[in-house]
């Protein structure tokens, strides 16, 4: 998919490098996500719950990535607090795989420390504490770690959670103390490392993926 | 009908009460749940975040060990949590779409042992296999206690019924499966305009002052409509709204208590189960003045011991300890 019916004529440095565009459209799983089709109608952001609270709406960072405004896209927090809810997705017009592309542009925004700058900066150390867990045990480990990081980021709202929420959820058999393990492990870790030497090559082949 | 069943994580502890009360109505329905062996995480909304391969070789052993564990017939796999649903069912839809993906997932899992074949295995969300195999007079018969009087808001959240990936069986953005399910089970089912909209999901965790207003509206929501019970499919949104509905209160200066039960919960007390198997007095918003409004009593509540303020249990990872 190279239509580019709606974009002006690509700036020459497009020409020489992979343009910002290219790169997210190549690192969206599951196909063209369609993103070079968008028509920037706004419905998206017309539809989304956190728009509100976004620093640039969905349909105004996708005008920054056809720009190839990369730095001002990775710093944004437009993404870190995009909730998954797929409405912009089904109302689309164009049927761009919006939610998709947002998780890509978390990922590059972790992977190149860009979020270190954004106005939600902690948001991926969640993702990141989370993921942690799940190679070491197969399993989440979501409340503990709820707890764990109200513990790190806002140690005022740690203690209403740990005496409060944490220790009802305790009482109420809602919550493990320590996470749960699943059986082969190391048949899981064995195949998230093959998966990230297989995305190493990738990235080494075509450079920049997430 | 046999199925292959992916409980989740939050189903494991969290959700304890959907866990039970599904296992309890799935025998009456003629449901049989044979467990994914050895299951791992789908991924929840963050893997997807931090690392894309690895998040799809993770839920593609999900689909593989299903795939293994049916062998060969074609696996129904059903998955109670919307999250779950949603992450399966989206990995095998692009695993079909994307050759080279599933090409490279295919070589993350052979270091493994396993193999996954595109389009296999069928991820379905529990409500939808209710309503579509068992269907609601199917579900009719089992009614012992009818509802009467409980006024119930369906809550659908997201992932059930956006973006669909599979067949479509409900409106992306007004369903009323469920609505007809708790009609079926005699309930007065209240308009609930905001039942498709998001819980917040994770966001309680990035941002509590955003995660609270997108709760406090579904809230007011189903308060302005007169409900007297929330209904809901999902474990995450059972959480936001439970959970943090007090904090809800304090926030917004509100007084919401409006218990946030599962469906099946729901379905399990027409059933006439006992509540105690179906999980309940395990919500933070106490169910027992619904149930009052239904003749059944709750369980007996756990005796209260004072927490000692010194000796706070808190969570931690094994190499902690
Ligand atoms: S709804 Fe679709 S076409 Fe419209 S601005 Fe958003 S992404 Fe572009
Ligand atoms: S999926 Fe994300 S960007 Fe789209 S409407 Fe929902 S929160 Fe907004």
């Amino acid at each position: 998919m190279t239509t580019t019916a709606f974009s002006p004529e690509a700036p020459v440095l497009a020409r020489t490098r992979r343009s910002f565009m290219r790169e997210i459209v190549e690192d969206t799983p599951g196909g063209d996500p369609r993103l070079e089709m968008c028509i920037q109608c706004g419905t998206c952001g017309g539809s989304c719950p956190s728009g509100a609270d976004m620093e640039y709406s969905p349909r105004r960072i996708f005008a920054m990535v056809e720009a190839d405004m990369r730095e001002e896209v990775l710093k944004a927090n437009t993404f870190w607090y995009c909730v998954s809810c797929y409405y912009c997705m089904v109302r689309c017009p164009q049927e761009v795989h919006i939610t998709d592309i947002m998780y890509t542009l978390k990922r590059k925004a972790i992977r190149e420390g860009y979020y270190r700058e954004s106005s939600a900066s902690d948001a991926p150390d969640f993702s990141e504490t989370f993921v942690d867990a799940v190679l070491k045990y197969g399993r989440s480990f979501e409340l503990g770690l709820a707890t764990r990081y109200h513990l790190r980021h806002h140690p005022i709202g740690a203690v209403k959670m740990a005496t409060g929420m944490g220790l009802e959820m305790l009482r109420k058999g809602r919550m493990d103390l320590t996470p749960r393990r699943i059986k082969n492990l190391g048949q899981l870790q064995a195949i998230l490392r093959e998966a990230e030497d297989v995305a190493r090559e990738d990235r080494e082949q075509i450079g920049g993926g997430a | 009908m046999k199925y292959t069943y992916y409980p989740g994580c939050s189903l494991e502890r969290n959700a304890g009460a959907y866990h039970s009360s599904t296992l309890a109505v799935a025998g009456p329905l003629g449901m049989e749940f044979q467990e994914v062996d050895d299951w791992n995480c789908c991924g929840a909304t963050e893997f997807i975040a931090v690392d894309k391969m690895q998040a799809y070789a993770l839920a593609a052993r999900n689909l593989s060990l299903a795939e293994k564990q049916s062998n060969g017939n074609g696996a129904t796999m059903v998955a109670p949590c919307s999250a779950c649903f949603l992450n399966l069912s989206k990995c095998d839809a692009y695993l079909v779409k994307d050759a080279p993906l599933a090409e490279k997932v295919n070589r993350a899992l052979a270091a493994g042992g396993l193999h996954y074949t595109p389009g296999s295995v069928r991820t379905r969300h529990l409500l939808e296999a209710m309503v579509t195999d068992v269907g609601f007079e199917g579900v009719a018969a089992q009614v012992k206690r009818p509802l009467y009087n409980l006024k119930v808001a369906p809550y659908y959240g997201c992932l059930i019924v956006r973006p669909g990936f599979l067949d479509k069986f409900d409106d992306e953005e007004y369903p009323t499966s469920l609505d007809k399910l708790m009609r079926t089970l005699g309930a007065n089912v209240v308009d609930f305009p905001m039942k498709a909209h998001c819980c917040g999901g994770h966001m309680t965790q990035i941002s509590e002052e955003v995660a609270l207003g997108l709760i406090y509206r579904l809230l007011k929501n189903a308060a302005d409509y007169g409900a007297d019970v929330i209904t809901t499919i999902c474990p995450m949104c059972q959480l936001n709204l439970d959970a943090y509905q007090e904090h809800v209160n304090r926030y917004f200066g509100t007084h919401f208590k409006i218990p946030i039960l599962y469906f099946t919960q729901l379905m399990g007390l027409a059933f006439d189960m006992d509540p105690l198997a179906l999980g309940f007095g395990k919500e933070f918003i106490d169910a027992a003045p619904a149930l009052a409004k239904i003749g059944v009593e709750p369980p007996p509540k756990p005796k209260r011991e004072r927490p000692s303020k010194e000796a706070l249990p808190m969570p931690m990872m094994p190499e902690e300890e």
